[in-house]
C-alpha cells in the first residue's frame, strides 16, 4: 500500500514538474514576443470598431455604479462605445443604481426576472448591434486603457476572441492579499495558454468577442454555472482563436472570507470538471492542438494531483504534530533542543522533498514572471507569505468538495 | 500543427530534474549510512578497549574505572537507527545490515556492564527494552519518549532497545533467558520485566539507582566547576 502511495505520489510530482517545465520553455519560446506587446500594443490604435459591454447584475448594489463609471471612463471614442446592463432580478438596491445612469446616452438598462447570468448576458446579447461584444461582471472595474489594449488584436481576422488579466481590487484581508499573488500566478499562465492557443476560459470580467461569434455558435449557455468557460471550450471545439492581451488589466473584487471563496472555487472547479466532461471529445485529441493533447488532460489530472500532494503534506504535517503531542504528553517540553545539538542526519534527505522543492523553485520562478507581467516590478510582498504558507492548506477545501459533487451528481450554490 | 519537439524537451528536461533528484538523494542515504557504520565502528573500538581495560585491570580496583569507561556514543546511534527506519530512502539492506550491528553492540556493551556491576557492587543501572516494529504498538512510541527523556536526564542511565521481531539469535536468546512476552513494549529492570507504558516519575520509582545517577552527575558537575575556578 505505501509503495502504490509513493508511486502516486511520483507520478503527480513528475506531471506538475513536466507542467511547469512545459511552461517555462514556452515563456522562453515567446518572451520577445510579450516584450513588444508590452512596449506597443495600445499604442497609436487606428481601428476603432463599435463595442458593446454588457454588465450583468445580481444584487451588486456597492460596486455596480462604480463598475459602469469605470467602463465610461474607458479611453475609446464615446459614440464606438455603448453599454447594456442587465437587472436579473435582484433583491436589493441595485436597479436605484442602474436607474443613475438611465439618461446616459451610451447605456441602456434592461431589467428581468431572475434567471442566472447567461440568461441575462443572452437578454443583452439580442439587442448588440457593433462589431464586438464584451461581459463586465458588476464586481469587476477597468483601466482606463484596457479597450485600447484588446481593440487591437482583432485587426487579425482570424481572432475571435480576447481575454484581458484580471488582478485583485483592493485588497484588504489575508485572504485578498492572497488571491492577489494567486491572479498574478494566473496572469502569467494565461499569457502562456494564449502562445499554445489552449486558453479555456473567456473570463467574465471583459472578455471581447466578435459579434459574430455569438450569432454562429449561440448564445450563453448554463454552463454548470461557469458560463465563461463552456464559451471558451466552445470556441476551442469550434476552433475559433482566443488569445490574451497580458496588458489590458481589470480588477475584481476577489472573496473576503474563506467561506465565500471556497464558494467560489468550488463552482470554478466543480464548473471545470462538468464541462471537461462535455467537452470530453475533446481529450487527447490531436486535432484541437495542446488544448486536446496536454492542456485540458493536465487541467483534468492536476486537480486530482493536487489534491493527493496536498493531503498528503497535509495528513504529513498532521502527524507530525500529533506525534509532538504524543510526546509533550508523555515526557512534557523539550528544553535541550539548540542549535549545537543539531544533526543533519535527522533532516529529511527522500527524494520527493528533493523533487518537492524543484517543484516549488520553478513555481517561484513562474510567480516571479507573472508578478513581473502584472506590476511590471517585482516586490516582496505580504501576499506572498500568505500564498506560499496558506494556499497548499486551503485549495484541497474546495477541490474536494467539487470532485464530490461531481462524483454523485450533487448541485452546488452560486453563492 | 503542434510542436512535439517540445514536448521531447519537456519530458527530456523534467526525466534529467528527476534523476538529479535520486542521485542527490542517494549520495545523502549514502553519506547517512556511512555516518551510522563510522559510530558502530567507533562503539566497537569502545567496547573491545573497555574490554581489554577490564581484563587488565581484573585483579585492581574499582576505583581504576573511572567515567567514560563504557562508550557514549550508543544512545545517539541508537536514535538514528530509529530515525532512518522510518525514511524510505535508507530503509535499504545495508541498514538492515547495520540494525544487526547495533543489536550485537548493545548485547556486548550489556554483557560488559554487567560483569562490571558484579565486579565492583554497584547498583545496576540499565534497561532493557523490547520494542515491536511489526504491529502498531502506540505505547512502544510513548516509552520510547520516556527513554529519551531519561537518558538524557541520567547520561549515566544504559538503556538496551532491542526489536523484539528482530531476526537475530542473540536477541531470541535474550528473549527466552528473561522470557519475555510478546505484550510489548517490555522493559527489564533489575531483572523483573514490566510490560506495558511507565511514566518517568515510575520508572524513577521502580529504579532506585536512578537517583543515585542523579546525585552521582550533580556532585560530578560540582567538582568541575569547582575546578574550573581554582584554575
Amino acid at each position: 500500500m505505501a509503495e502504490i502511495q509513493t508511486l502516486i505520489l511520483y507520478c503527480s510530482l513528475f506531471i506538475s514538474l513536466f507542467f511547469e517545465v512545459f511552461l517555462l520553455i514556452t515563456y522562453l519560446e515567446v518572451r520577445e514576443e510579450i516584450t513588444l506587446e508590452t512596449k506597443y500594443v495600445g499604442k497609436d490604435v487606428k481601428r476603432f470598431p463599435t463595442v458593446t459591454i454588457i454588465v450583468p447584475c445580481f444584487n451588486e448594489e456597492h460596486t455596480v455604479n462604480k463598475t459602469i463609471k469605470s467602463i465610461l471612463n474607458l479611453d475609446y471614442p464615446k459614440d464606438k462605445l455603448s453599454i447594456i446592463t442587465v437587472d436579473d432580478g435582484s433583491t436589493d438596491k441595485t436597479i436605484r443604481e442602474l436607474k443613475r445612469f438611465e439618461k446616459h446616452p451610451q447605456v441602456s438598462i434592461l431589467l428581468k426576472k431572475n434567471g442566472g447570468k447567461h440568461t441575462a448576458l443572452n437578454l443583452a446579447l439580442e439587442k448588440v448591434g457593433s462589431d464586438l461584444v464584451g461581459c463586465l461582471d458588476a464586481d469587476s472595474f477597468v483601466n482606463s486603457d484596457a479597450l485600447r489594449k484588446i481593440v487591437p488584436f482583432f485587426d487579425d481576422l482570424s481572432i475571435m476572441a480576447v481575454t484581458p488579466s484580471i488582478k485583485v481590487h483592493e485588497p484588504k484581508s489575508i485572504l485578498q492579499y492572497l488571491q492577489k499573488i494567486e491572479y498574478s500566478w494566473g496572469i502569467f499562465l494565461r499569457r502562456m495558454l494564449s502562445s499554445l492557443r489552449a486558453l479555456y476560459v473567456t473570463p467574465g470580467p471583459f472578455s471581447i468577442f466578435r459579434t459574430k461569434v455569438f450569432r454562429e455558435l449561440g448564445g450563453y449557455a448554463e454552463g454548470h454555472q461557469t458560463e465563461d468557460l463552456e464559451m471558451a471550450l466552445r470556441l476551442q471545439k469550434n476552433r475559433y482563436k482566443i488569445v490574451n492581451s497580458h496588458g489590458a488589466h481589470v480588477y475584481t473584487v476577489a472573496p473576503k472570507g474563506l467561506k465565500a471563496l471556497y464558494k467560489q472555487r468550488v463552482r470554478w472547479t466543480y464548473g471545470f470538471l462538468n464541462n471537461a466532461i462535455d467537452y470530453r471529445e475533446m481529450f487527447f485529441n490531436r486535432k484541437y492542438g495542446h488544448i486536446g493533447i496536454f492542456i485540458l488532460p493536465i487541467a483534468t489530472s492536476s486537480i486530482f494531483s493536487t489534491l493527493y500532494i496536498a493531503s498528503s503534506a497535509v495528513w504529513g504535517n498532521l502527524s507530525r504534530a500529533l506525534d509532538a503531542l504524543t510526546r509533550f504528553e508523555t515526557v512534557g517540553l523539550d528544553w535541550k533542543f539548540s542549535l549545537s545539538s543539531f544533526d543533519w542526519f535527522f533532516i529529511s534527505t527522500g527524494i520527493i522533498p528533493f523533487l518537492t522543492i524543484s517543484s516549488v523553485i520553478l513555481a517561484l520562478v513562474m510567480l516571479y514572471l507573472g508578478i513581473k507581467l502584472a506590476e511590471g516590478k517585482v516586490k516582496l510582498t505580504r501576499g506572498v507569505f500568505y500564498y506560499l504558507a496558506i494556499y497548499l492548506f486551503i485549495v484541497p477545501l474546495w477541490l474536494t468538495k467539487a470532485v464530490f459533487s461531481t462524483i454523485f451528481k450533487r448541485q452546488i450554490n452560486w453563492r | 500543427m503542434i510542436d512535439s519537439r517540445k514536448y521531447v524537451v519537456a519530458f527530456a528536461i523534467t526525466a534529467v530534474i528527476f534523476s538529479t533528484a535520486i542521485f542527490v538523494s542517494n549520495i545523502f542515504s549514502q553519506k547517512k549510512l556511512e555516518d551510522v557504520r563510522t559510530i558502530e565502528n567507533r562503539v566497537a573500538l569502545d567496547i573491545l578497549s573497555s574490554e581489554t581495560q577490564f581484563a587488565l585491570l581484573e585483579e585492581t580496583s574499582c576505583r581504576d574505572i573511572g567515567p567514560g569507561f563504557l562508550s557514549t556514543e550508543l544512545g545517539s546511534l541508537g536514535e538514528k537507527l530509529v530515525y532512518a527506519e522510518n525514511q524510505t530512502e535508507l530503509n535499504t539492506a545495508d541498514f538492515e545490515y547495520l540494525k544487526r550491528s547495533y543489536f550485537l553492540l548493545e548485547i556486548k556493551d550489556y554483557l560488559l556492564m554487567k560483569r562490571l556491576t558484579e565486579k565492583c557492587g554497584i547498583k545496576p543501572t540499565f534497561i532493557l527494552y523490547f520494542y515491536s516494529t511489526e504491529d502498531i504498538c502506540e505505547e512502544c512510541e510513548r516509552i520510547g519518549y520516556v527513554l529519551t527523556a531519561l537518558r538524557d536526564k541520567y547520561p549515566d542511565l544504559r538503556v538496551y532497545s532491542f526489536d523484539y521481531h528482530f531476526d537475530l539469535g542473540a536477541i531470541s536468546t535474550l528473549v527466552s533467558i528473561y522470557k519475555v512476552k510478546s505484550d510489548l513494549p517490555a522493559l527489564i529492570i533489575n531483572g523483573e520485566t514490566y510490560y506495558g507504558f511507565y511514566s518517568i516519575e515510575k520508572l524513577e520509582e521502580t529504579v532506585p539507582a536512578l537517583r543515585e545517577l542523579a546525585k552521582k552527575a550533580k556532585a560530578l558537575e560540582a567538582s568541575a566547576t569547582s575546578s574550573l575556578k581554582t584554575d
